[in-house]
């Protein structure tokens, strides 16, 4: 590969790491290298395999292939608390340490300075103190650590981490819900750190922050290793273009014939519609018999722009209209009612009820929409759990089978039909493709055109940009929160999305493709 | 109110409580009656002392009461019937009742099962298991018996300080310098903050759970001795629903039922004042002794609502944080 770089020893080398759920390949034969003293972000979009390669590294999963070397030797843990006695710590974005004791208490739990017996208080909070003091904390350690910002329990799940000798530091969205000011200070003692000869990973979806901080890039996508790249020298665009496009050349080709739309009667309609600190206030119109797509990366908003237009978010701005009439959006509820339907990305924990039937999981929306002093007679239930699972080609073709033992497709099929039993106006999916495999692809994205065909209005949310464009008639772009772009009929490309999402990166837009 | 902690609270209400008594009825306030206090609650004081480390830690040990029932069944039948020195009568119920804490705290951990399932199990088996030995109450007369009966330290003012009072403050004291100076107690704190964090921060998860459940047995089989020598017999109805009683105390006494959060002193307040509610109600001599359960349950009430106002706004600044910045 591009691996000509300085003979640096490698710190941790990761190779050939392979690793499956079931059917579902998370990991393919992923490379990665860390160099003591480097800040190397490891980047990937959902899905990528980010979080699977950190916990195969770590020993939390099993792998099924590969090897993990440390500083030249091969290493196995089975579990965290061995990674980290190897000296592998990781400070995830939910910081695991406990806010109920103390400071002192959280950095030396389990290894307090004894004597007879008895934890000698007073030298561990001198001991907390001196240790916070070197990453430019000066904080009461005595006090219980949930009184404490993020940033801080932060900074002291790094220092416990540093304390027992750790000689590489992965840090798991550390940014997500810091300000401005705190990230600094976390960049401050991440720099610090690496001065020191601690080889960190730095697994962010800020962008800019990789480029403030990191040396080297790693991206991943799908469970494969795209490429590694020293920071300096990759523009954004080309960065964006590892982590969601394929190649160019394929794609482009791929999208289907733009259809008429503008004739189309208005399905609903959002003016400056937004929350504060949720999504920038946006204008959407969505019209019957059109697929719009959602693009961006990870965190740009996509997802909050679904729950916004179904309901499950409320907005403090702007003005919802279904079909010309105003409505209020306060719920979920508000939404089915006025005849849309959401299909949200995490399945398994949103949507589906795994231990029910197929036929339950069906009839679920259309029950809830009739309420409960209405119920479908089990005939009637039969027959729509019938339609749809002919119509959608869900397989095992068994009302009676919990959906939980369908595969990932099938799954997303029977959420879809869901919805499609309320007879909606507005369908919103999110990332309705994401873990299922190829042939089911293809198959949920011709379901998409179907659907659009009947006269559905359709918001869809993916991160495989070449399956927006192959779909969609119109794209809307956005990019920290806010929609910065909407690309119509013959601008609908994977190059001009990129060059949108990257545009924010100054000179480096669009250098990349010309 | 915020930054003011829960035990303290409880301190308040015990001596405003004291003060309305003693405003009314005089004597309350003598060394006479708060020795009396003591000793009628010693064996609940040792008692809620296990319990605080279980809830503390996250569980709950609904067993204790029936293990205090077998102790006093156990231990007259070994005295009496069995002619086993009351020594070795007590050494051998107290590692049998630490054995039956350590099986259910095995069981919680290794099937990770719900403590609540566990020990009502056990409940069950202790209870079951006093009525298989005897029905009916045995006296015990062994001469230690009065031995320990008479010994009592006299306080300023008339008061006795009984043997049992003293065993039930050595064991609170006990309690509160393990639960709050030792590596043990800091670990219980863990566990009730997050099992799963406490684990992957190296607390050894498995060996604590046992050591926790163990402890609350031995506790309950220390407070049954006490029992048996409180009432000079074994009985296997004794001591029905004070696991409850303990609980009650636990909470009152400014503990979190979510774990994470309590102490022992604060329980030993929270033991009192139930104590000071009885004997309220038996110096008025005309209200029900039922009235104690209906002030306590009203107390409960009111430190429950309590603990939920202080966690919500212990949580508020946190939560507005996180939001603003997401």
């Amino acid at each position: 590969m591009e691996n000509s770089l300085d003979p640096a020893l490698p710190l941790l080398e990761v190779r050939g790491i392979s690793k499956s759920f079931g059917a579902v390949r998370a990991l393919q034969e992923v490379d990665f290298t860390l160099r003591a003293g480097e800040i190397h972000a490891l980047l990937g979009e959902n899905g990528a395999g980010k979080s699977t390669l950190i916990k195969v590294v770590t020993g939390v999963f099993a792998r099924d292939a590969g090897i993990v070397r440390l500083g030249g030797e091969e290493v196995a843990p089975r579990s965290a608390k061995a990674a980290l006695q190897a000296g592998i710590a990781t400070v995830y974005q939910e910081v695991n340490l406990l806010p109920n004791l103390s400071v002192a208490q959280n950095l030396f739990l389990d290894r307090q300075p004894m004597r007879f017996g008895i934890v000698r208080e007073g030298e561990m909070r001198r001991r907390a103190t001196a240790l916070l003091a070197d990453f430019g904390l000066d904080i009461d350690v005595a006090a219980p650590l949930g009184n404490y910002s993020v940033a801080i329990q932060h900074v002291t799940a790094i220092a416990r981490a540093v304390d027992l000798s750790a000689r590489v530091l992965i840090l798991d969205e550390p940014t997500a819900s810091l300000d401005r000011h705190e990230v600094e200070i976390l960049f401050g003692i991440m720099r610090k750190l690496a001065g020191r000869g601690i080889g960190i990973v730095f697994v962010s979806h800020f962008l800019d922050q990789v480029y403030e901080i990191s040396d080297r890039i790693t991206a991943l996508r799908n469970g494969r290793l795209v490429g590694e790249r020293e920071t300096a020298s990759l523009p954004r665009l080309e960065l964006i273009r590892m982590m969601l496009g394929r190649e160019l050349a394929e794609t482009t080709s791929a999208r289907a014939a733009t259809r008429e739309h503008q004739a189309r009667e208005v399905c609903a309609s959002f003016e400056n519609y937004g929350k504060a600190g949720y999504v920038a206030p946006f204008s959407l119109e969505l019209r019957h018999g059109e697929v719009v797509g959602l693009a961006g990366l990870l965190g740009s908003g996509r997802t909050e722009t679904a729950r916004l237009v179904f309901g499950a978010e409320r907005a403090d701005r702007g003005q919802a209209r279904v079909e010309g009439a105003a409505v209020r959006l306060q719920s979920p509820r508000d939404g089915v009612r006025h005849g849309f339907g959401y299909c949200p990305e995490e399945r398994k924990t949103d949507g589906i009820v795994a231990e029910l039937s197929v036929r339950e999981n069906i009839v679920l929306a259309l029950q809830a929409k009739r309420g409960l002093h209405r119920p479908l007679s089990r005939r009637e239930q039969d027959e729509i759990a019938r339609r749809y699972i002919k119509m959608l080609d869900i397989r095992p073709p068994d009302p009676e089978r919990p959906v939980g033992l369908l595969s990932g497709g099938n799954q997303q099929k029977v959420l879809l039909a869901r919805w499609l039993a309320t007879s909606p106006r507005l369908l919103v999916l999110d990332e309705p493709t994401r873990g299922i495999d190829v042939g089911a692809h293809a198959e949920i994205i011709r379901l998409i055109r179907e659907l659009c065909d009947d006269g559905l209005s359709l918001l869809v949310i993916s991160s495989e940009l070449d399956e927006i464009v192959t779909y969609s008639d119109r794209v809307v772009v956005l990019r920290d929160r806010a929609h910065v772009e909407e690309l119509a009929g013959e601008a609908i490309d994977v190059g001009n999305i990129l060059a949108a999402i990257a545009a924010d990166g100054g000179g480096a837009a669009h250098e990349g493709h010309a | 109110m915020k930054g003011l902690p829960p035990v303290l609270i409880t301190a308040i209400v015990l001596v405003a409580g004291f003060a309305l008594c003693a405003m009314q009825f005089p004597n309350i306030a003598s060394t006479r009656v708060v020795g009396n206090l003591l000793t009628d609650n010693a064996f609940l004081g040792i008692v809620a002392t296990g319990m605080t480390f279980v809830i503390i830690s996250g569980g709950i040990d609904l067993s204790v009461g029936s293990v205090i029932g077998f102790t006093t069944v156990f231990v007259a039948l070994a005295i009496e019937r069995w002619g086993v020195p009351p020594l070795v009568a007590f050494v051998a119920i107290l590692a049998l009742s630490a054995a039956f804490g350590a099986a259910m705290g095995a069981v919680i951990h290794v099937f990770d099962l719900p403590p609540f399932i566990v020990t009502l199990a056990g409940m069950f088996l202790a209870r079951g298991a006093s009525f298989l030995l005897s029905t009916e109450s045995v006296p015990i007369t062994a001469p230690i018996y009065s031995t320990v009966s008479d010994f009592a330290l006299r306080m300023p003012g008339g008061g006795r300080l009984t043997a049992i009072a003293i065993i039930m403050l050595v064991i609170v004291i006990g309690g509160a310098l393990l639960l709050h100076l030792t590596r043990f107690g800091a670990n219980v704190y863990a566990l009730g903050g997050s099992r799963t964090t406490a684990s992957l921060m190296g607390v050894a998860v498995g060996k604590m759970t046992i050591k926790i459940y163990m402890l609350s047995s031995l506790l309950a089989g220390i407070a049954g001795i006490v029992f048996s020598f409180y009432t000079s017999a074994g009985y296997s109805l004794s001591a029905v629903g004070v696991e409850l009683d303990s609980i009650a105390a636990v909470v009152i006494g400014g503990t979190l039922l979510t774990g994470g959060q309590g102490s022992v002193i604060g329980t030993f307040l929270g033991v009192l004042i139930q104590g000071l509610i009885q004997t309220y109600i038996n110096f008025d001599g005309t209200l029900s002794s039922w009235w104690t359960k209906i002030a306590t349950g009203v107390l409960l009430f009111a430190f429950i609502a309590l603990q939920q106002g202080l966690v919500a706004l212990a949580r508020r600044p946190v939560a507005k944080r996180v939001g603003a910045a997401s």
